[in-house]
């Protein structure tokens, strides 16, 4: 390791922490949280830190609780605590079961942070897309106080958020999907714990055979995960079979402007938004089918 | 451990290396202590091209920690002996030289270029002044196309050049027009193979240590040619041959791109001869993504005509090859592609022109594989077209083409490039064709497809023949020494890179010496021996190995006429079993032990020798090696293709293989399985990225997308050994042969999954965007 100089400063509590900040924000003092992208960003000399302020000595900050509708999931709260679908009450512990064996891989899984992933807010952040598709919210610290952002306001273009540079991320509340809801969740990479070149996640609610309601969140594809409500409104009122799903895929090609890189083009991606929709829409039509037939 | 009657080459030993290596023990670049060392870090070249103007370096030369900072003219006044590495092999076709600098002082060439180097206490601190070493640097247009490179318009890699054609040959036999001319068919393709690195878990590193009593230096580097090191520092710091130590210690892979001596070695030499401390230099990963050789890049444009029956008639074309923008080690990689292309099928006329072409990347040497892998893609890419236009089973156009073994040791109508003809040694290629099929259940897939189909899936076999080239000669050193403690001593400049040639060695010489490997301690890369090469071109075990046979049969014989003195028997008596010469055939337990013998074989002042003409259990080979030992293979793959996504799963590989007498067979495993991993990569995923301006796109593992566990397939191996008659043990190398047909067999069968869309693959890796493209253009209704 071999970063520009840095001074390191271990903070007694979250509200040392947020002085802390507000004191160096400006010169540029960063929250170290799981380190597993700003580390190595600045062993590459590609980020810049002038202090680090590391959370990882705070206590209580990594064990998710439900509190009324909501699982709250503290901001140091790692990667791979969802390995256990009893991390969080069903349906929703599964879902971030496996959306969690689909983060990186297993080694960054023991130390990356729900925060990080947040914060950092890469395009293809599974957490960001979990946050997104359910609405969560994003609860921010500052020496002001305590402040809330709806999922949906909390992306700023790509890899950035509308968190000040003094403001810590302390939780992320996420509300418990109806107990009846189906899910599915698919993510196309070229390697196995790659950065999705696109992913899907839906969540289903089902009566009398017709879709009642539908969540479709996109990650990978666009700078950052959101939900698509063009593609959600084809779902409603309507059947859950393969006609519905196509036309949900269609209506999100339609919707998305996709982003474009070295290797992958935005005709790519956007193609590949209507399989990955089509392919977790799928996995949440077989759970449907599990439910009404559990035998 | 080892069977006792049985020969001990041939067995699967376990390796020597590993208990070290897998304790924690090994002993890296980076694990070499250096008390009061210095760390060097260097400044590179943000721009593929451009003009390099002047640096005010007082404030960087006061910054904390540094010790000194280098430009190319501060590094002048410590390279007596020049400033430039001479590094790559001569030819006469190649127009100009272009010799890489220590540090380029007018302009610099590619990204990542070393422009300056900053040594101070701490690594940090010298990365700090790296930084803010204020360079003036205007950028020039740079050549980052391999196709316009060529062009007669197009800018110039080096501004004082006249062109980029660093080169021009090629190879031509048979009558070419004819072959042509009314040919039943004419498969003319164009194909483009990319560019990518090796990768080996461990950069590059160097450490050298200058002796304030002795006026010596040492030197530790990674590289897989310490001898060529030596002498690169001895000739550039005029140091005399007694006075420079170079070794190489453990080395975390290698695979080619530690080949060449590089400028950051020198660098940091003369700097720790100049100031008198240890200065220590290790890669990290985006420096090895920029500055670490890499290879691959071609452009084919090639023609096979045919018989009506699939025969091959002729084959022309033309290759671009990517050479860099340095001449690091020379025509090697297209020579070999150009002269692998026909080489073990039956093509009556040849005719491929070669141009070699600079560009402002980093420069090209030879990664596993060199050149190989492309020739092999293309010859297969054109048999697959070839047996599709014939109507014929793509198996068996390749049946009739291959070179068969009566005509072994067969004779081709190519030249080395030591002008040597290239003569296949040995070897029955339609027999490992079909072992290969047999093997991945060719005949009977048909059934599989189609129920497969119907289920949605799309799956494909395909399958490709290759030969290696291995063994490359003249020679490598190896002396044996019973010391007087009776442990035997192999010395040699075959270097180690993790792939197990100790082991291989250790088991050729204790074959003849009691046939107890532990007995055995070994140097490896060993430059107090003035006379050696290294490790590459899969030819350490052929070319060491023949080495260590001659010189253990020589010792093995001045034992036992020592030993049969002492024992007044005849030497046709007596036998070596582990550390005695005991009565062959006794199992008493009893004998003179090699330790009595080689203190014997010493001498007495005043006395004969006893049984002997020279003192000591001493002697030193070096078997010159003049032509090359073939090995050869099949590869057959099976594919499922996912059509909404272009991605390829890759399910099953089996290959047929023949490298002679296998040494070892579990190490000969080892390496083909990593040799087709790297295959793998090549095929689908390694492509070094650039983007018009040569700045690379891919310099991290994130981005350049290296194959892992995940993606390796069940891959089963059947091996057939043919000896060599070139070398006394018939051993082939291997270390090369899993990478070279896998590119070729996975394109194979990603074509076969997709033929009902009639798509044909052309290009290595095959990437997800690409076969999507390419997929959605041949669906009905899809786009043109």
């Amino acid at each position: 390791m071999k970063p520009a100089p840095f001074t390191y400063y271990r903070p007694t509590s979250l509200e040392d922490a947020a002085q802390r900040l507000r004191d160096g924000a400006d010169d540029g003092a960063l929250i170290l949280a799981g380190g597993q992208s700003l580390v190595p960003m600045m062993a590459l000399r590609v980020a810049y830190a002038t202090e680090l302020i590391d959370l990882n000595a705070l206590d209580g900050l990594d064990r998710p609780r439900v509190e009324g509708d909501s699982l709250v999931i503290p901001t140091l709260t790692r990667h791979a605590t969802f390995h256990d679908a009893r991390a969080a009450p069903a349906p929703l512990g599964d879902l971030l079961a496996c959306v969690a064996a689909h983060i990186a891989h297993y080694p960054i899984r023991q130390r990356g942070t729900f925060g990080g992933s947040l914060s950092h807010a890469d395009p293809s952040s599974e957490w960001c897309l979990v946050t997104a598709t359910l609405d969560g919210t994003v609860c921010l610290l500052s020496a002001d106080g305590p402040r809330e952002v709806a999922a949906r306001d909390w992306s700023d273009g790509p890899m950035s958020t509308t968190r000040d540079p003094d403001e810590i991320l302390t939780e992320v509340r996420l509300p418990l999907p109806e107990a009846s809801a189906s899910w599915g969740f698919y993510e196309f990479n070229r390697r196995a714990g790659d950065f999705a070149l696109g992913m899907a996640l839906c969540v289903i609610d089902l009566q009398d055979d017709r879709i009642t309601a539908a969540r479709i969140g996109i990650g990978g594809i666009e700078d950052h995960p959101r939900r698509l409500p063009e593609a959600e409104a084809a779902l409603i009122g309507r059947a859950f079979d393969a006609a519905a799903m196509a036309a949900a895929a269609e209506a999100a090609m339609r919707a998305v402007d996709p982003m474009e890189d070295a290797t992958t083009s935005a005709e790519y991606r956007r193609d590949l938004t209507g399989t990955v929709i089509t392919r977790a829409l799928e996995a949440a039509r077989l759970r449907t089918l599990a439910l009404a037939d559990p035998a | 451990m080892t069977q006792s009657n049985a020969p001990l080459v041939g067995q699967s030993v376990p390796r020597r290396e590993d208990r070290a290596l897998v304790s924690g023990k090994g002993r890296f670049l980076d694990d070499i202590a250096s008390p009061g060392g210095l760390h060097a870090a260097f400044l590179r070249s943000p721009y593929a091209h451009a003009r390099i103007g002047t640096a005010d370096l007082e404030e960087v030369r006061a910054m904390p920690g540094v010790v000194a900072v280098y430009t190319a003219r501060d590094l002048a006044a410590l390279l007596p002996g020049g400033q430039r590495l001479v590094t790559g092999l001569p030819s006469s076709s190649i127009a100009f030289a272009l010799d890489r600098p220590i540090l380029p002082e007018h302009e610099t060439v590619y990204v990542g270029e070393a422009l300056a180097m900053v040594v101070a206490e701490t690594r940090a601190e010298a990365e700090d002044a790296a930084e803010m070493i204020d360079l003036d640097l205007d950028p020039l247009e740079p050549v980052a196309d391999l196709e316009n490179a060529a062009r007669h318009d197009a800018p110039k890699a080096h501004a004082h050049l006249p062109h980029n054609r660093l080169a021009r040959f090629g190879f031509s036999y048979g009558d070419i027009a004819a072959a042509f001319d009314g040919a039943p068919h004419v498969m003319s393709r164009r194909f483009r193979i990319d560019r990518g690195g090796a990768h080996s878990m461990e950069g590059r590193g160097v450490l050298a240590a200058p002796d304030a009593m002795t006026g010596r230096l040492s030197v530790w580097s990674s590289t897989q040619t310490p001898h060529a090191l030596k002498r690169h520092i001895c000739t550039l710091l005029a140091r005399d041959d007694a006075e420079v130590e170079v070794t190489a210690p453990d080395l975390g892979g290698a695979f080619g791109p530690k080949l060449v001596t590089y400028p950051e070695e020198i660098a940091v030499a003369a700097a720790a001869q100049a100031l008198g401390r240890p200065v220590r230099w290790v890669e990290d990963r985006r420096e090895h993504f920029l500055a670490a050789c890499q290879e691959r890049e071609q452009l084919w444009t090639v023609e096979m005509a045919l018989e009506a029956d699939g025969r091959i008639r002729g084959l022309r074309g033309t290759l671009l090859h990517d050479h860099g923008a340095w001449t690091a080690r020379g025509l090697n990689v297209p020579y070999a592609s150009g002269m692998m292309l026909p080489l073990m099928y039956e093509v009556p006329a040849y005719d491929l022109d070669i141009i070699v072409t600079v560009t402002n990347k980093t420069p090209v040497t030879p990664v596993r594989g060199a050149g190989q892998p492309q020739a092999t893609y293309v010859m297969e890419r054109l048999l697959d077209a070839g047996a599709r236009a014939c109507g014929i089973d793509r198996a068996e156009i390749r049946r009739r083409n291959l070179v068969t073994p009566d005509r072994m040791p067969c004779e081709r109508p190519l030249k080395l490039r030591s002008g040597e003809p290239v003569i296949l040694d040995s070897g029955d290629y339609p027999r490992t064709q079909a072992t290969a099929l047999e093997g991945i259940g060719w005949h009977g897939f048909e059934d599989r497809r189609r129920e497969a189909r119907a289920r949605g899936k799309r799956l494909g076999l395909g399958l490709a023949n290759y030969v290696e080239g291995t063994g490359r000669g003249p020679y490598e050193t190896v002396t044996i020494r019973v010391a007087r403690d009776g442990r035997i001593k192999v010395n040699t400049g075959a270097a180690a890179m993790g792939q197990g040639v100790g082991t291989a060695l250790a088991q050729i010489v204790a074959e003849h010496l009691g046939r107890d490997p532990s007995t055995i301690d070994l140097t490896l890369g060993d430059t107090r021996e003035p006379y050696g090469f290294g490790g590459f071109n899969s030819r350490q075990t052929v070319v060491a190995g023949a080495s260590a046979d001659a010189a253990a049969r020589v010792v093995r014989r001045k034992v036992l006429q020592v030993a049969a003195h002492l024992l007044q028997m005849p030497e046709e008596n007596l036998d070596i079993a582990a550390d005695l010469v005991i009565v062959a055939g006794s199992n008493s337990g009893e004998g003179l032990s090699l330790a009595e013998i080689a203190a014997a074989s010493e001498g007495l002042p005043g006395y004969r020798l006893p049984g002997i003409d020279t003192p000591g259990l001493q002697a030193t080979e070096r078997v010159l090696i003049e032509g090359m030992a073939f090995a050869n293979g099949c590869l057959a793959a099976e594919v499922e293709v996912d059509e909404a996504t272009g991605a390829v799963h890759v399910a099953r590989l089996f290959l047929a293989h023949d490298c002679g007498r296998m040494v070892n067979p579990q190490m000969v495993d080892g390496q083909i399985l990593g040799g087709l991993a790297h295959g793998l990569g090549n095929a689908l995923y390694e492509k070094m990225c650039f983007d018009d301006q040569a700045q690379p796109l891919t310099a991290s593992l994130a981005d350049y997308l290296l194959v892992t566990s995940a993606e390796m397939p069940v891959i089963e191996i059947a091996h057939t050994e043919s000896p060599s008659p070139l070398n006394a043990l018939g051993v082939k190398g291997v270390g090369e042969s899993g990478v070279i047909p896998t590119a070729a067999a996975i394109a194979s069968a990603v074509e076969h999954a997709l033929e009902d869309l009639g798509i044909e693959i052309s290009e290595a890796p095959i990437s997800v965007q690409a076969l999507h493209a390419a997929i959605r253009a041949a669906r009905p209704g899809g786009p043109e």
